[in-house]
This record gives C-alpha cells, sequence and structure tokens, in this order.
C-alpha cells in the first residue's frame, strides 16, 4: 500500500515536470516567433476536398507572407461553407457546387463566382467490384447499384459540393433522392468530410463518389480503386467566392478579393496545376482561372 | 496490431522530441481550459455560497436544475453559442466566432453549472456546527462563508477540478464554435479527431496520450489531495 503510494507520486511529479517544461519550452518559442500584437485575420471556408488533399495546407503560409495576414481556413462541406457565408461567419468561400453558388451570389451574398481549378469525380469501389459496374457509365452504375441492392454505397450525406453531385447523378439516372435514401442497408449516409468518407468505404468494402484529388491523396489509406471515371456529369469545378460587404459589414472585403486575386494569378495558378504530381505521380487539380471549363 | 504498435511508437517519439506543433497544440488546450476553469469558479464559489446559505422559496428545484445541467451535452451548447454569436446573431457584432475567446466562453457555460452544483453539495458537507459556532461568536455571513469554504475547501477543490477535466476533455462545442484552425483554435481533442479521421494515426495517439497523462495526473493529484 505505502509502496504503490509511492509510485503514484512519483508518476505525478514526472507528469507535472513535464507539463511545466512543456508550458515553458512553448512560451519562449511563442514569444520569439509571434509578437503580441493582434494581427488582421482573414477567414475562408473551404470544401473538405480541398482540405483533405493538402492543398490549403500548402497554399496558406504562401498567402499568409505574400499579404501579411493570419489566415484562418474552416474545413466545411460546401453546404456548411454557402452557410457560413450567409451568415457572414468568414469573408470568402472555396466550394465546388455550381448551382448552389450562383444563386448565393444571386441573393447577394457573394460579389461573383470565380472558377480556379477542376478535376472530375469518379466512383470508387473495391476492386473485385461485387456489383460489376465497372466501366459503365455514371448513371448505369447507379441503376445497378440501386436494382442489385447488395454491394454498400456511402454517401456523403451532409449537404456537400459532392453530395449534390451525387444527387445529380441519381437524378439522371431516374430516381427521387428520397427514394434512393430508403432504399435499403446498402446506402450508407456517413455525415462525413470526403477523406472520412473514402475511409468508410474502405472499411466497409464499398463504392463511393469522391473528386479525383481526395481519392488520389487518400489511396495509399484505402484499398478502394477507380471503377467509373468516364461521363460529362462527372466534371468538377472549384470556385472562389467574395463575401459582399454590402450584405455583411464585418466582411473583410480586402482580404476576400486578395484571396480571389491570389488563387487566380499565374504563379498560384501553376502551383495549384503541380500540386501532387511529385506525391502522387500525377496532378490532383486542373487550374482554370476565371473561366468555366468545358465538360 | 502493428499498426497500434508503430503508431504509439512514433506518438512516443512525437512527445519525447517536443514537437512543436505537439507542444503548441497541447498548451493552447491547457490555456483555454484553464481560463474557463478560472473564470467558472470566480462565479461558481461566491454563488454557490450565497445559494448554499440563504434559504428561499425553490431552492431545492434550483439545486435541481443546476444538477441536470452536470450533463448538459457539449453540442448543444456548441449550437447555443453558434447562433448566439454568429454574425447573423444578436451578439454577432463582437466577431468572436472560430476564435479561442468564444472556446472559452463556450466551456463557461458548460462546466459553470458543474462547478456551481458541486460547490453547493461541498459546502452542505461541511459540518452544520461549524457556520453556527461563527455566528453564535458574531461573525458576519462573510467571514462564516469563508471559514465554511475553508474547511469544505478539499472538495470545492474536487468541483474546480472536475469542471477542468470536462472542459479539457470535451470536443464536440471547441469544433462547433471554434473551427478547427490550424495554429489558432486547433485543441487536444479537435486534432484528434480531424486526425484521426484523416488516417493519421500517430499524431493522434501523441495527443491521445498527453491527454490521458494529463487528466491521469490531475486526478492522482486530487486523490491524494483528499487523502489528506
Amino acid at each position: 500500500m505505502k509502496k504503490t503510494g509511492f509510485l503514484w507520486l512519483g508518476i505525478v511529479v514526472l507528469i507535472s515536470l513535464l507539463a511545466t517544461t512543456v508550458g515553458c519550452s512553448s512560451e519562449s518559442s511563442q514569444q520569439s516567433t509571434k509578437p503580441l500584437p493582434p494581427m488582421e485575420r482573414v477567414k475562408v471556408a473551404t470544401t473538405t476536398s480541398l482540405y483533405d488533399t493538402g492543398l490549403w495546407g500548402y497554399l496558406e503560409p504562401m498567402f499568409e507572407d505574400q499579404y501579411d495576414v493570419e489566415l484562418d481556413v474552416l474545413y466545411a462541406g460546401t453546404g456548411i461553407a454557402l452557410e457560413y457565408g450567409m451568415r457572414g461567419d468568414v469573408d470568402a468561400i472555396t466550394v465546388h457546387s455550381k448551382s448552389r453558388e450562383l444563386d448565393y451570389v444571386a441573393e447577394g451574398y457573394g460579389i461573383e463566382r470565380v472558377p480556379f481549378a477542376y478535376n472530375y469525380f469518379l466512383i470508387v469501389g473495391p476492386e473485385s467490384d461485387p456489383a460489376g459496374i465497372k466501366g459503365m457509365s455514371p448513371e448505369d452504375a447507379f441503376v445497378k447499384l440501386f436494382d442489385s441492392g447488395s454491394a454498400p454505397f456511402i454517401s456523403r450525406g451532409d449537404d456537400s459540393g459532392t453530395h449534390g453531385k451525387e444527387k445529380a447523378i441519381w437524378a439522371s439516372a431516374g430516381y427521387e433522392y428520397g427514394a434512393v435514401q430508403s432504399a435499403g442497408d446498402w446506402y450508407v449516409e456517413a455525415g462525413r468530410g470526403m477523406g472520412p468518407t473514402l475511409l468508410m468505404a474502405s472499411e466497409k468494402q464499398g463504392y463511393t463518389l469522391s473528386d479525383m484529388g481526395t481519392f488520389l491523396a487518400y489511396k495509399g489509406q484505402t484499398e478502394l480503386v477507380p471503377i467509373v471515371e468516364q461521363g460529362s456529369i462527372l466534371l468538377n469545378v472549384y470556385s472562389v467566392i467574395a463575401g459582399n460587404p454590402e450584405k455583411n459589414p464585418s466582411i473583410n472585403a480586402d482580404m476576400a478579393n486578395n484571396m480571389v486575386s491570389f488563387l487566380t494569378s499565374d504563379e498560384i495558378q501553376s502551383i495549384i496545376g503541380d500540386y501532387g504530381v511529385e506525391e502522387y505521380g500525377m496532378a490532383l487539380f486542373t487550374p482554370c482561372a476565371g473561366a468555366e471549363p468545358e465538360s | 496490431m502493428e499498426e497500434i504498435w508503430t503508431g504509439f511508437i512514433k506518438a512516443v517519439g512525437l512527445i519525447t522530441s517536443f514537437d512543436p506543433e505537439v507542444i503548441e497544440i497541447t498548451r493552447r488546450s491547457l490555456m483555454i481550459s484553464a481560463s474557463s476553469c478560472a473564470i467558472a469558479t470566480t462565479i461558481s464559489i461566491p454563488l454557490g455560497s450565497l445559494i448554499h446559505f440563504t434559504s428561499f422559496r425553490g431552492k431545492r428545484a434550483l439545486i435541481s436544475v443546476i444538477q441536470t445541467l452536470f450533463g448538459l451535452p457539449t453540442v448543444v451548447v456548441g449550437l447555443f453559442v453558434f447562433i448566439l454569436f454568429s454574425r447573423a446573431g444578436p451578439l454577432g457584432e463582437l466577431g468572436i466566432l472560430f476564435t479561442p475567446v468564444i472556446m472559452v466562453i463556450g466551456q463557461v457555460l458548460l462546466i459553470t453549472p458543474l462547478i456551481l452544483g458541486l460547490v453547493i453539495s461541498a459546502l452542505s458537507g461541511v459540518d452544520k456546527a461549524v457556520s453556527e459556532t461563527a455566528i453564535s461568536l458574531g461573525a458576519t455571513r462573510l467571514q462564516t462563508a469563508i471559514l465554511t469554504l475553508k474547511e469544505g475547501k478539499f472538495a470545492v477543490l474536487a468541483a474546480v477540478v472536475m469542471g477542468f477535466g470536462r472542459a479539457f476533455s470535451e470536443v464536440g462545442l471547441a469544433l462547433m464554435v471554434g473551427g478547427n484552425i490550424r495554429g489558432f483554435t486547433r485543441t487536444l481533442t479537435t486534432t484528434i479527431s480531424l486526425e484521426t479521421s484523416k488516417g493519421d494515426i500517430e499524431l493522434s495517439m501523441a495527443l491521445g496520450i498527453i491527454l490521458l497523462l494529463i487528466a491521469l495526473s490531475i486526478n492522482i493529484t486530487l486523490n491524494r489531495l483528499q487523502q489528506r
């Protein structure tokens, strides 16, 4: 009894020692790297794919250096990002859901929809392709998934841009989305970002709709392979939209506009075009400054 | 098993090499939770004493309400704070959504009922003779309260530590109102949540170990204090 008491005391001392060291060492480094006066901050809410691919993490310090500002990147699906934007909680958004972006701008929340990069969606699944949909068109593949009703399909289910695209494919395949949701256990709504959804699909040996960028970025961690890659409906365009200060006066309009110029600048466009080549062997995004790509 | 083991080794490496990111996140977590705990304690001790030493109608009911709020779901507090402090909300002018400040505010709302309720029980646990003697010797109400608090100091301390533990370990609120912004509002729990969903097990494990060690050391300290 006595001995264990000492043991515990030792552990406590050790840990508090560690905690103090941690506190001290970080305090000194904090002082040397970050001056105290608060810096100007700008907030951008981004679709999960631009974050899960690491692109925003890569661009963030460049933007901060160029404009001498602290950039806060909020990880959200397109639906949540648009919601944050409407409430005036972020200064700009980077999203991928054309029709909703156009509504957003039309309602006056955003200045202008500026496409800056694109890639393609693809349906991924287990190598064995249990539903036998390899090489079909996206619509035919969805019909077959629905009819067979056995192989799991993991939907983002979070009102994101990718989820919107999935709904568009169901509609184009001739299904009411409500009927899909209640079709059976095979249809799984994850309610999470693209990366987590891919991991879930891999765990469940199921299919999912993913953007090319996140799929490549997660390739090492999943057992999924591309199943359906061809179809004009699979085009995936990313846009940046600066918030409109007339709608939400709190918006940092200068910095929001800087973000649009930054993402569409020649330098950053070529960085986006090269992003991922080294790590994944192919580019994750095709730059398209300001112009809508042809599908 | 392999994954867990290699993850564990790398995690220990991250901690023992004082990886700057790990240190920064740990420090931020401690700062935010300690601030909210300090504020909640400053509210709870006087308020708890006031409730304990005054008799009024509905006192039992009030205490029941406070105790019910012990288990306040973090996401409900998160939702409430979000709506209140979003730019479109009534306190949006302040512009503090997605900052550490709002995380402290949310945590104060979350843990004040807990600390308050436990302070009241701590005071109830002190022998009535203490306050009665004090009053009979001519002590003012304030003096009586301070004396009783001193008598019950270990139970009061336990209340504070419980509050800190709850703030330190919660994730829902921090994620919703803090936004999990790297280098700004990212804490131990939100990082674990994000990194696990990204499949980066090592950093999650390192932070999980730190979280557990801190929680453990707090509880051990508390146990030892109470055994005195």
